[in-house]
């Protein structure tokens, strides 16, 4: 465990550091200066009289960031706050975080995105970026004022939660959102089809007893949503891509050249819906787990860049909300905290995956997409860096959890390879409890 | 010999000698219901609550009997006169019947895995008495009581279930039970309401059919299921009459299964619909059979979850 106190200007000493531009390892040591990344020097030692952090037995990379996350503040604040939002991120080794807009009231008034702001400059513990909504009040009927919302300083625009089903509507706001070079961010189900759904329609869904939400539905909505993108030429992100086919219809896309990017979640791309045999309401989301098949081409599609980035939709719901019968349950699970440990467990260790692009995919991907600053590591860019010992082994117990909900089937869980902490502008922040300088 | 599980909430997880088990069980009680004091004691002390969360009579009224039938003290708890319509959870209302020291709980509720959940509360022996579309082992166990009467055996056995398949707990449960036991099943119904890897599903094999009078070729039994077209089935089923034109059982059809052929039925009975008037009052229906074999295989499953072993005792 690291224990640090915050200087104005020190070196983070021989770690292996993870470069996502250049997409390699390699051992450096990092000089910070007033929370800036003042030098990188690519040698084990740097004589100097200043504070030094060894940092050998560590992985020094980026400060994670995550374009998908729901802070449920404003009007849900009984399941996570900014604060503890934040909190969970930075634990999770995240230095800024992009947040959903389906609050209460939702993100599509400058006056919603002014308060977000505000709270996290009182007390977010990363980063938050602010995505606005589609269209008011995510009800998928009229676009909203993106110049205005823009202004305030929304980043890119969602109803994720909802797909926009009016087509004409989703046209529109793609056309006039390129005009402010907006991405929209799509949730793609098809409404009717997934209508009642619980779990994926498989055999899992015939043995429980649940209405299943086909795959096609998800790639039906893809399927319009590409199309539209090409059609007005404007940037559309897929969230929480969670098909095979889907993952199919973006590669077609890029391979058009078409103005279309994609992303997938932890659980998506390490958990299939066998594992909701004993009706665990943690695992069930929105997209659902998928088959075993649709996994494996999740995890061939970041291998080869269909899917640009890692987004956790960090979606937290309180034991009133989850302790109940599966099909009153709402979907939905936490992740920021356990994504890296998670993907670096189940996919980096046993080679499906390696782990300068795992790095990449949760850092200067996940910026490129929505144009975010960081992500890389650069001198002169903010010192966001995330510390990780990539050996130690640790159960995730529920009092580590800094999520104010505990949704999650990760509880209990061993991995290996844990944050220690992150550097937000310099500032060291444990990610082990008690820890905070 | 001991019956080596706490609860009963499928029958994917009972071997075809625990099945067998309760079946004799079942039979050494059926006489029970046939004397005039119709009383064994061999669930005295005990106490039973029967949590009816969805409606229901005659399974309600089926497992109340079994109780009484065998001493034991029983409390109804019925959805709309309790504190659920206050807002009470499924967890709470569970957890204050437990309070009071319940021994077996019997539910039926409308969500799938309700009772998994609810295990995870309760310390009481739970029977389910239905959840959602996932299972309902006593109505398969009485099913199969019923065939094993007429038949004697089960192997070698054909049975074809007909109907809604997609939201029947019915005929999950019965795939489970008559695969386990040997019987091959073929299903039968719209395609609209035939989920998915349906042939997967049980232990042995299951055959999917829609054509009805192909699927009753080479049927020992056939099971009907009780068709429901409310307004939200619409997107699935057109009409009534057309369900009875190309899914109802009448004697027409059943010139197409073998002589043996028995008909079954869950009940309550859409005359006219799913079956046909003729058959449904007809000899070949043992409809009434599976009603009276309910009580004696709800006593047994009763009897083996509180701990029991036959004894002369008991059934004196």
């Amino acid at each position: 465990m690291i224990t640090w106190k915050d200087k104005r200007e020190f070196w983070i000493m021989g770690a292996k550091l993870a470069d996502p531009e250049a997409g390699r390892l390699r051992t450096g040591s990092i000089l910070v200066q007033r929370g800036r990344i003042e030098d990188i020097v690519w040698q084990r030692e740097v004589e100097t009289d200043l504070p030094v952090l060894e940092a050998d037995q560590y992985l020094v990379a980026p400060g994670f960031i995550d374009i998908h996350v729901h802070l449920r503040e404003p009007g849900y604040e009984e399941k996570e706050t900014i604060a503890t939002g934040t909190a969970a991120a930075a634990a999770g080794g995240f230095t800024a975080v992009a947040c959903m807009a389906n609050t209460k009231p939702a993100i599509d008034d400058p006056s919603v995105i002014e308060y977000v702001n505000k709270k996290a400059e009182q007390c977010a513990n990363c980063r938050v970026y602010v995505i606005a909504a589609v269209t008011k009040g995510l009800e998928g009927k009229v676009i909203n004022e993106y110049h205005l919302l823009k202004e305030a300083g929304a980043v890119a625009l969602s109803d994720d939660g909802k797909h926009v089903t009016n087509s004409q509507v989703m046209r529109s706001a793609l056309e006039y959102a390129g005009m402010f070079g907006l991405t929209v961010i799509a949730h793609c189900e098809d409404a009717f089809l997934v209508s009642g759904s619980q779990i994926n329609e498989s055999f899992t869904s015939t043995r429980l007893g649940l209405k299943g939400a086909p795959a096609a539905a998800e790639e039906i909505a893809v399927s319009r949503d590409i199309r539209l993108a090409q059609l007005t030429g404007s940037r559309l992100h897929v969230a929480h891509v969670s098909t095979a086919g889907a993952v199919d219809l973006v590669k077609r896309a890029k391979k058009k050249g078409l103005p279309v990017t994609a992303e997938a979640t932890p659980h998506h791309l390490t958990m299939d819906d066998s594992l909701l045999m004993d009706y665990n309401t943690n695992l069930k989301v929105n997209p659902p787990l998928r088959g075993v098949d649709d996994m494996k081409a999740l995890v061939a599609a970041v291998r080869d860049g269909t899917i640009d980035c890692i987004a956790t939709d960090h979606a937290p719901h309180n034991e009133i909300d989850k302790q109940v019968e599966f099909d009153q349950a709402p979907p939905g699970m936490i992740g920021l905290q356990t994504a890296f440990a998670q993907l670096h467990t189940e996919l980096v260790l046993c080679g499906a995956l390696d782990l300068v692009e795992l790095v990449r995919c949760l850092t200067v991907k996940p910026a490129e997409v929505l144009g975010l600053p960081g992500g890389r590591l650069r001198a002169g860019d903010a010192a966001d860096l995330v510390v990780i010992d990539p050996r130690e082994e640790w159960t995730f117990e529920r009092a580590m959890v800094r999520s104010k909900s505990i949704n999650t089937p990760l509880l209990g869980k061993a991995f290996t390879g844990r944050v220690q902490g992150v550097f937000l502008e310099g500032k060291w922040q444990s990610a082990i409890l008690g820890e905070r300088s | 010999m001991q019956f080596n599980h706490k609860d009963l909430l499928d029958l994917d997880v009972l071997n075809a000698g625990e099945i067998t088990q309760i079946l004799d069980t079942a039979d050494s009680f059926k006489e029970v219901s046939e004397r005039k004091i119709k009383k064994v004691p061999a669930l005295r002390g005990t106490t039973v609550a029967n949590m009816f969360f969805e409606p229901s009579t005659r399974t309600r009224i089926s497992f109340e009997l079994a109780e009484k039938r065998l001493s034991a003290d029983s409390v109804n708890f019925s959805k709309m006169t309790s504190s659920v319509v206050k807002g009470e959870s499924l967890r709470d209302t569970a957890e204050n019947i437990q309070a009071m020291k319940v021994d077996i709980v019997v539910m039926r509720h409308s969500s799938s895995g309700a009772h998994q959940f609810l295990s995870e509360f309760l310390d009481a022996s739970i029977i389910n008495a239905g959840d959602g579309q996932h299972a309902h082992p006593t109505q398969a166990l009485l099913d199969m009581m019923t065939l094993k009467q007429r038949w004697g055996t089960f192997e070698g056995k054909r049975v074809t279930i007909i109907g809604d398949i997609m939201h029947s707990r019915v005929a999950r449960s019965n795939i489970w039970g008559l695969t386990t036991m040997g019987v091959a099943v073929t299903v039968c119904g719209p395609p609209t309401m035939m989920p998915v890897d349906v042939e997967k599903l049980g232990t042995g094999s299951v055959t999917d059919e829609y054509d009805l009078h192909k699927a009753v070729e080479g049927a020992d039994a056939v099971n009907i299921l009780r068709i429901q077209l409310e307004r939200q089935k619409a997107v699935l089923f057109p009409s009534t009459r057309e369900y009875f034109d190309v899914f109802g059982v009448t004697p027409a059809v059943l010139d197409e299964a073998p002589k043996h052929c028995i008909v079954m039925h869950p009940g309550p009975m859409n005359r006219g619909v799913e079956i046909s008037q003729d058959i449904a009052d007809g000899d070949r229906a043992v409809i009434l059979e599976q009603v009276t074999n309910g009580v004696a295989v709800r006593m047994a499953v009763l009897f083996l979850l509180a701990g029991g072993k036959i004894e002369e005792s008991d059934i004196r």
